[in-house]
């Protein structure tokens, strides 16, 4: 029974990072712009919030230092791709590896420090509960953060007035523009809000999944919290399912590695990316709704006439 | 001059002008809308009119030049400054979302934060006081475009704006939808709202505006009722100088001339959930004749060109034959091959490759069917050939340009409209498919694209041309069919054809449509 909640738990933590930068992407497609530099913002959440957790001692100050890091970060793209309207995917590629360059150099001397890692929730008398307490109430503090998130980010697109602009500027900028509509403004929110996001996953990964900075400690989970968004078709509940279910094929192939299994590592390494697609694209069968949560606008920069 | 001075003027534009580099869109324009009265804005395609109502809404900053709302002096900065002064807008491209419904496209336009179900009742119950029903609940993308424009409408009326802007709100429309929008527009205009009204359409300015304002290369050239005035005094102030008259020789004996283009039990599923399927479409074009396409814009028109270009290959082959062979499985350059010409609906991007020479896109096109020609030894390209080819269409077609070789992007629409219609012309192509020949072009120009058409279908060519402008389509056609919904109609021979006929079967009136005919008649 321990093993299965500790194999469940450690799919959560796996997850959480992902899901975390993927609600984040998904809000700023779901605004028509595409930003390519999850993956440099993720790796600057990460340096910073180890760095800002190592030098302060304090684990917290190093989770608003990877917020701020990614958010700041982001902005960098939002004022080129925004106000000066350059191509969406080369900025975002250029941040990306911009993201990679700078965070191995701030990190430079944090290599093989001892980091402080964020306290896993315990709360007397729950926590203790057989089996269910420790899934519920002794998880670290970004799990429950991610689940508020995505719950928070699906009622803010579906539910209010403010989503429902935010999601007509992804379907036709110009239409917003000539309605009125501060298409810029809210995309700057919209990148920044994905940027913070992007650095709290991160931050995730060096203050809780393993508490130490390793140059390029993302490892690519930036590319996949993107494709996530994709396959997941711009909605959030199947960005939750997609991010666990890699979770979950991620740790049963590593299981399955350490069991020495007679597969080749090489293709156990690839199933969690197989089967996370496959399921995706089985739950994107009906074309419809698909085209109908694609944003149209996507990657178009907007240049109003003045 | 019949200016009402007496009355109140709500809107008093004074001056205004917009530059965009060194185009004057807009100089010194004077306009004055009273209260009360629906004020067309005439003048054509470039003329200025787009520029004008943007700046009055606010989309657009004005160079220089004032606007008085009632008396008072405003500078609009934006589109929700012009909202809250009482300016509603029904856009020509419409500013419509796909991807929502008609209540949340709606409630976006609107600022007071009720809920979307409060704004869906509000919406339905004025679309049903104004005869213009509409379910808020449906998905634009799936709406036919005269919908489309109910939307923009109640969403407008919802605003309670005293003054409403329609620009070119018919060229969508069939004649019965534009005689409902008239109705609407006049109950309007009774309740004590201004309108102004712009449009190209002489006849429907004549029928309900009651002041015109007449704009001509960005200047305001004239001021009159349009009452007052003939159709053709109308247009000799739009153009400037009198329109030749396009010449149509009726033909003899056409049933018996070889079928030069078949269109066979053409079928095709939509490409996209939004797009239409093509249902069993059967038409066969003579040598000699022209055959119009008529329809409401997105009824299967842009799905059906692509098949018969062969910009999408159809499975079976012989859906489409051309001069008595199939040529269904064909690509666009195998048509060519067999003598057919097409020119698309866009010219930009589609029909000429914007920043490449006029030349260059000759070449583009006709690299298959001209290659002796335009091609040597070893694929090298022989660009003198090329350029005398491109210099010869030019000068055939009367192509005004600013350089000896310009890039397609630096010719007005009309210029490079004549040019691509001259470069299939050039060849002589006994099969010529054409969408929208004059979409955007000036009357001079494209009372010459017409008159080419027919002359290449009278020297014993088969064309076929998919328009949405009813009048052109009365004008070169020698039967017309209707388009709806990705069904053909039969032919209509011109004799017999009137606007009335037409416009049913644009709305949909044929066996299976009955239901919808009497909705909309």
């Amino acid at each position: 029974m321990d093993i299965t909640v500790n194999i469940l738990l450690t799919i959560a933590t796996a997850a959480t990072p992902l899901l975390i930068a993927a609600i984040g992407e998904l809000v700023v497609e779901r605004s028509g712009v595409l930003n390519l530099g999850v993956e440099g913002m993720m790796i600057m959440g990460a340096v910073g919030g180890f760095g800002a957790g190592y030098l302060t001692g304090s684990p917290w100050i190093g989770l608003l230092a990877a917020i701020a890091l990614g958010a700041v970060f982001s902005l960098l793209f939002a004022v080129m791709t925004l106000s000066l309207a350059t191509n969406q995917v080369a900025t975002g590629l250029s941040l990306t590896l911009l993201g990679l360059g700078l965070s191995g150099m701030m990190g430079t001397s944090f290599v093989g420090q001892p980091g402080a890692r964020l306290p896993n929730l315990d709360i007397p008398g729950l926590t203790a509960i057989p089996v269910i307490g420790r899934l519920l109430f002794g998880q670290d503090p970004i799990f429950y953060i991610s689940i508020a998130l995505t719950a928070a980010v699906m009622w803010f697109l579906f539910k209010t007035r403010t989503g429902l602009t935010l999601r007509s500027i992804g379907d036709s900028h110009t239409s917003a523009h000539a309605l009125g509509i501060q298409v810029i403004r809210y995309r700057y929110l919209a990148v920044i809000f994905g940027g913070a996001c992007a650095g709290l996953a991160g931050g995730h990964l060096s203050l809780v999944y393993t508490p130490q900075w390793v140059e390029n400690m993302t490892a690519g989970r930036g590319w996949i919290a993107l494709a996530l968004v994709v396959f997941a078709s711009w909605r959030p509940w199947r960005v939750l399912a997609g991010a666990y279910i890699f979770g979950a094929v991620w740790i049963g192939q590593l299981h399955a590695q350490a069991f020495g299994i007679p597969v080749p590592s090489q293709l156990l390494s690839s199933l969690p990316y197989l089967a996370t697609i496959v399921v995706l694209v089985l739950i994107s069968r009906n074309k419809r709704l698909t085209m109908m949560n694609t944003p149209a606008s996507l990657g178009q920069p907007f240049v109003p006439d003045r | 001059m019949s200016a009402n001075q007496d009355d109140a003027n709500l809107l008093e534009v004074r001056g205004l002008t917009k530059t965009f580099g060194t185009l004057t869109a807009c100089d010194h324009i004077d306009l004055n809308v009273a209260k009360g009265e629906i004020h067309a804005l005439l003048g054509e395609n470039g003329a200025g009119k787009s520029t004008l109502v943007k700046m009055l809404f606010g989309t657009l900053e004005p160079n220089s030049g004032e606007i008085f709302w009632n008396d008072q002096a405003v500078t609009i900065t934006n589109p929700g400054f012009a909202k809250k002064l009482g300016i509603g807008m029904v856009f020509q491209h419409f500013s419509l979302f796909e991807a929502l419904t008609a209540a949340e496209n709606i409630a976006l336009s609107l600022d007071d934060g009720s809920p979307i179900s409060t704004i869906a009742a509000k919406a339905r119950a004025l679309s049903y006081s104004y005869g213009l029903p509409l379910d808020p609940q449906s998905l634009v993308g799936d709406l036919s475009v005269g919908e489309r424009q109910r939307i923009e409408i109640i969403r407008c009326l919802l605003q309670t704006p005293q003054l409403i802007i329609l620009d070119e709100p018919t060229s969508v429309l069939t004649p019965q939808e534009a005689d409902k929008l008239f109705e609407t527009l006049e109950r309007l205009r009774s309740e004590g709202k201004s309108i102004l009204y712009i449009s190209h359409r002489l006849e429907e300015v004549k029928r309900i505006c009651d002041r015109a304002t007449v704009l001509r290369h960005g200047k305001v050239v004239g001021h009159c009722n349009p009452r007052k005035e003939t159709a053709a005094s109308l247009a000799r102030m739009m153009v400037g100088n009198d329109v030749q008259a396009v010449v149509r020789a009726p033909v003899q004996g056409i049933e018996t001339a070889q079928p030069l283009l078949e269109i066979r039990a053409l079928s095709r599923r939509p490409a996209t959930p939004f797009s239409i399927p093509l249902r069993n479409i059967n038409l066969t074009v003579r040598a000699g004749e022209v055959i119009g396409i008529a329809g409401v814009a997105g009824n299967g028109q842009g799905e059906f060109f692509e098949s018969v270009s062969g910009e999408v290959p159809q499975q079976d082959a012989a859906s489409v034959r051309i001069r008595g062979k199939d040529a269904g499985g064909l690509s666009i350059t195998g048509r060519r091959l067999m003598g057919a010409a097409f020119v698309p609906e866009e010219r930009l991007g589609h029909g000429a490759a914007p920043r490449m020479k006029l030349s260059e896109n000759l070449l583009l096109s006709r690299h298959a069917t001209d290659g002796k020609v335009f091609v040597g030894a070893g694929g090298m390209v022989k660009s003198d050939a090329i350029y005398a080819a491109a210099q010869r269409i030019i000068k055939a077609m009367d192509v005004r340009k600013s350089a000896l070789d310009p890039e397609a992007a630096a010719l007005s629409g009309g210029n490079l409209q004549k040019f691509i219609v001259g470069r299939e012309l050039d060849r002589r192509p006994s099969v010529m498919v054409v969408n929208q020949p004059t979409w955007g072009v000036d009357a001079g120009a494209a009372a010459h694209i017409r008159q080419t058409l027919i002359e290449l279908a009278r020297s014993g060519s088969a064309v076929l041309v998919i328009s949405q402008d009813l009048d052109e389509l009365f004008e070169i056609s020698d039967a017309i069919a209707v388009m709806h919904n990705g069904e053909l109609s039969k032919p209509l021979p011109i004799a017999e054809a009137t606007f009335e006929k037409i416009g049913l079967l644009m709305g949909g009136a044929e066996p299976g449509h009955a239901e919808h005919a009497l909705e909309t008649s």
